[in-house]
């Protein structure tokens, strides 16, 4: 038989790690409120299940921009012939004009800079495309999405060295972080051809202050490198600080004229915030018209179908709609998230503080054996195999300390949510209940031992007491 | 500072199947606004029977509106299903439409379906998981001009042309392909496989159950894989019926090699037959276990829209509607490539004798002045600029003889088409004619030099 490129016989998609493995033992398991609510929840899936009533009703109310009509008319032959890679002119305008009013209007988009690709995967993967060459890398701060490592990897050959970030500072990225992983890439041989954050972050759900996004400009303007901006939780940020993009940076410290400007890039995608994963719609945003071009050609690869664009041009043009849903969808997700906390809170977990994304990023050292991965495993196992709830520990977005792991909290009801921290107040009780016992056991036989040892020095002195006499 | 696919021209969008479309962008014909402009007629797509999905469309909005059966809401359902497998009832449907298309010789197994967006999608998705970089993969010649992205660009494979020519009607013979593979060793370039498309763009042409045998046995014999492009399979509107590989393959003398189906790969596509490619439907077929795994996870660069997939499904699920929509979409393609040949014909011009696509592969090379490339793209100069004719030049095609131009059909109207072919014929005319003067002129200065020549060699001897 012919042999299969190396790309399919090596394991570098990354699916084989915990985060997919997790969703499998899910999807064998699913919790159903009526049907099986024994089943394992579901808290490892970043989705935005809070507001669909919203676009849904939308849709109700505007049945043309489904059925292919524009005033009434059938504009059906338009759209199914439709397949330029440059997109649909009304829907990039209604995109960039969404982007814009999520960053409270303080920067606005070119739509002849943006690229729609199908999905943010395919938006991240066509960046490295253009941006490096095979053997090439990209510092990425850990922990990170998993799905990077198939995404930025997998089929364009480019390496990832992380960025050390630690609970010690709330693992926001630090300049001697930065310098480490460049030096590291160096040893390593691998020429750096840029950084890629995910702002806001992803497992964190935390985004990037302003003095976290000057340091990262300053690094990328020493070493002559490009910055990714990942921006697909943008619409997510439901409490403050608030959003602030990297290009709102840049504008603020006018440098739109130098060279640093056309060597940031964003990333965007309509699955998180609108909740629309199923659509595939990602975006490409850059100032530098060679990548743009590039990146235009590229997306033939992965568009957009044109009935999808149609629908969401409609539905993004309609600014009573947008401000409408990102004003539910925030307040929505605020609530939902202060669940999380609270519930974890009455079970002694704590999380880092988040104000955006649809997780939390929770802390579970005190619940772990010994401060290893392997007891993050056994604590992982435990929690999907006896507590019946899927959450990702934090080895799979390569964090480098154990014992943390990311929450979902938006892609359930609120009731499933309170069942799941009543498994997880349990669950850690019978841990406390067990430990306690356990150490009781310990102590009473640390006791014992030491009644006997005494016993036995007694009784030897009290014989030599005798031999002596 | 960017790689060198971002700034190299290794896209081969240079091309002039390219420029031929900036240059119509500019200027396009329109019957009432712009009767003088260029017609397209190098756009492989068929515009002939959306009346008939429109029709359909208009009888269930549920489909359109996301709505099912019962007229539940099935939105959010829709925009949460990402599930790189596809959606089930869509791939069942798929399937069997794709049977159908074959005259269900053979069955197809969803399970081996992958979708894509779009066949460019699934072409290079096959190419990533059957090849490595700076291996190549043999493409018969005339081959579409998009390939040299699709199969090259991102994934650094090379393609190796199996030439073919006007001799045998531009038929991929075992001697071509041979020839082929050795050029590829002499590079020192690993074959991993032959891609075929099948009908053939630009040749409109399908292949017989013979010349599919031999390419799956010279596959065996080689230990590579095939890929048969089938994206134009349900346009195939006149005689011989489309024969898939899957059919040539399931031969019993074939199926005794056990693993010839594991070597053979299908690439399909809604777009052209049912004239959806603004939907971005593809798909791979592939018996392959490891093939299905590996491209259905790199499918996540390009899946579907669940929306698209919806609405198709439920289309495709009306069998009333698959086999009327085949069967008078069939029609009229027929009718419309005849009307080009006949026009053509009346033009002193002929085409390769074709039984499917949407498009006619055209003999132009009585009408070059030299058997050369550069009189070519001269000729397609006039036509794109005189005569107001967006068609593409064979050389774009990689063909390896000059003169022959690739002709669309299916993407106008039928007064626009005898515009076209009005604008040719007097192209046509005005060349003979102008030849004609030309031949005139040259004669006459020949004869006057002959003259002149005689009477000075008289006076000289008078002179002696």
């Amino acid at each position: 038989m012919g042999l299969l490129s190396r790309k399919v016989t090596c394991n570098s998609h990354g699916q084989d790690s915990s985060y997919f493995l997790g969703w499998q033992e899910y999807e064998k398991n699913p919790y159903h409120e009526v049907n099986n609510p024994q089943g394992i929840i579901q808290m490892g899936l970043a989705e935005n299940q809070l507001s669909f009533d919203l676009p849904e009703s939308w849709l109700a109310k505007n049945a043309d921009a489904a059925g292919f009509k524009r005033d009434g008319q059938s504009i059906f032959k338009e759209l199914a012939l439709f397949q330029d890679y440059h997109g649909l002119p009304a829907f990039k305008k209604a995109l960039v004009d969404f982007m814009a009013e999520i960053r409270g209007n303080k920067v606005t988009f070119d739509p002849n800079h943006i690229v729609l690709t199908a999905g943010a995967t395919s938006a991240n993967e066509t960046l490295m495309f253009c941006l490096a060459e095979q053997g090439d890398a990209f510092l990425l701060p850990r922990p990170y999405y998993p799905g990077f490592d198939r995404d930025l990897k997998w089929r364009t050959g480019v390496e990832i060295v992380p960025i050390q970030c630690t609970s010690s500072n709330h693992f926001q990225i630090t300049a001697p972080a930065l310098e480490e992983a460049y030096q590291q890439a160096q040893r390593k041989n691998l020429r750096v051809k840029g950084v890629l954050v995910t702002n806001p972050s992803n497992p964190l759900g935390t985004t990037m202050r302003r003095d976290e996004l000057d340091l990262l400009i300053n690094f990328i303007t020493d070493k002559e490198i490009h910055l990714i901006s990942d921006e697909i939780y943008s619409g997510t940020v439901f409490s403050s600080p608030g959003f602030v993009s990297i290009m709102e940076v840049l504008k603020d410290r006018c440098l739109e004229q130098t060279p640093v400007w056309e060597r940031v890039h964003i990333v965007y995608s309509l699955s998180k915030d609108l909740g629309l994963p199923g659509f595939r719609v990602g975006a490409i945003y850059s100032n530098d018209p060679i990548v743009v071009a590039a990146a235009t050609k590229m997306s033939s690869f992965g568009l957009v179908s044109s009935q999808t664009q149609y629908l969401l041009s409609a539905m993004l043009s309609d600014k009573k709609f947008t401000k409408e849903y990102m004003a539910k969808n925030h307040k929505r997700l605020q609530k939902q998230q202060s669940k999380l906390v609270s519930g974890l809170a009455k079970a002694g977990i704590g999380c880092l503080e988040s104000n955006a994304g649809l997780f939390c990023w929770v802390d579970m050292r005190h619940l772990l054996s010994s401060n290893t991965f392997e007891a993050e495993m056994e604590l992982w196992k435990r929690i999907v195999y006896d507590v019946n709830l899927n959450i990702s520990p934090g080895s799979s977005f390569h964090c480098s300390e154990p014992g943390w792991f990311r929450v979902c909290f938006a892609n359930i009801s609120e009731e499933t949510l309170k069942l799941a921290m009543q498994r997880l107040k349990s669950f850690v009780d019978s841990v406390a209940i067990n430990n306690q016992s356990h150490q009781e056991l310990k102590n009473s036989r640390k006791k014992f031992r030491t009644k006997w040892v005494f016993r036995l020095s007694f009784q030897s002195f009290h014989d030599r007491e005798q031999d002596e006499r | 500072m960017l790689s060198s696919k971002a700034s190299s021209n290794s896209h081969g969008q240079d091309s002039l199947y390219f420029l031929g479309w900036q240059v119509y962008e500019k200027n396009p014909f329109h019957e009432v606004e712009n009767p003088s402009g260029i017609i397209q007629m190098g756009l492989a797509e068929n515009q002939l029977s959306f009346d008939l999905v429109e029709s359909w469309l208009r009888k269930n909005p549920d489909a359109m509106g996301l709505k099912n059966k019962d007229g539940e809401s099935v939105f959010r359902d829709l925009a949460l299903f990402q599930d790189y497998h596809g959606m089930p009832a869509f791939k069942n449907e798929l399937v069997e439409y794709m049977a159908k298309i074959r005259g269900n010789k053979v069955k197809f197994d969803p399970n081996n379906l992958v979708l894509a967006a779009g066949a460019t999608s699934a072409n290079e998705t096959l190419i990533f998981c059957l090849a490595d970089p700076g291996d190549a993969i043999l493409l018969p010649t005339p081959s579409y001009a998009g390939f040299d992205r699709d199969l090259k660009w991102r994934t650094g494979v090379e393609i190796v042309p199996i030439h073919c020519s006007s001799s045998n009607g531009f038929r991929i013979s075992m001697f071509a392909l041979e020839e082929a593979y050795e050029r590829a060793q002499k590079l020192n370039l690993k074959v991993k496989g032959v891609l075929i498309t099948n009908p053939s763009n630009p040749l409109g042409t399908t292949m017989t159950k013979d010349e599919l045998q031999s390419l799956i046995t010279f596959a065996i014999d080689k230990d590579i894989h095939l890929i048969s492009d089938e994206v134009f399979s349900g346009t195939v509107f006149d005689s011989p019926c489309f024969i898939s590989i899957m059919e040539a393959a399931m031969d019993s003398n074939l199926k005794r090699n056990t693993d010839v189906l594991s070597r053979i790969h299908i690439v399909y596509s809604l777009s052209k037959d049912l004239g959806l490619p603004g939907f971005r439907v593809g798909m791979i077929y592939s018996n392959n276990q490891t093939v299905v795994s590996a491209a259905t996870k790199m499918s996540s660069f390009g899946l579907v829209s669940s929306q698209t997939q919806y609405l198709l499904s439920y289309m495709l699920a009306n069998k009333k509607f698959t086999s009327n929509y085949m069967k008078r979409n069939q029609k009229r393609l027929k009718k419309r490539k005849e009307m080009l040949v006949s026009g053509l014909k009346k033009s002193g011009i002929n085409c390769l004798k074709s039984n499917a696509g949407l498009f006619c592969w055209v003999d132009m090379r009585h009408l070059l002045c030299s058997n050369t490339f550069e009189a070519e793209t001269d000729l397609w100069k006039k036509i794109l600029c005189e005569v107001g004719l967006n068609i593409s030049p064979g050389s774009s095609f990689h063909c390896s003889q000059p003169g022959w131009f690739r002709v669309c059909f299916a993407n106008m109207n039928q007064s626009t088409l005898q515009v076209a072919l009005r604008r040719i014929k007097d192209f046509v005319e005005r060349s003979r004619f102008n030849y004609q003067q030309n031949m005139a002129s040259l004669s006459r200065k020949l004869i006057g030099n002959w003259v002149r020549k005689l009477s000075s060699a008289d006076s000289e001897e008078q002179e002696r």
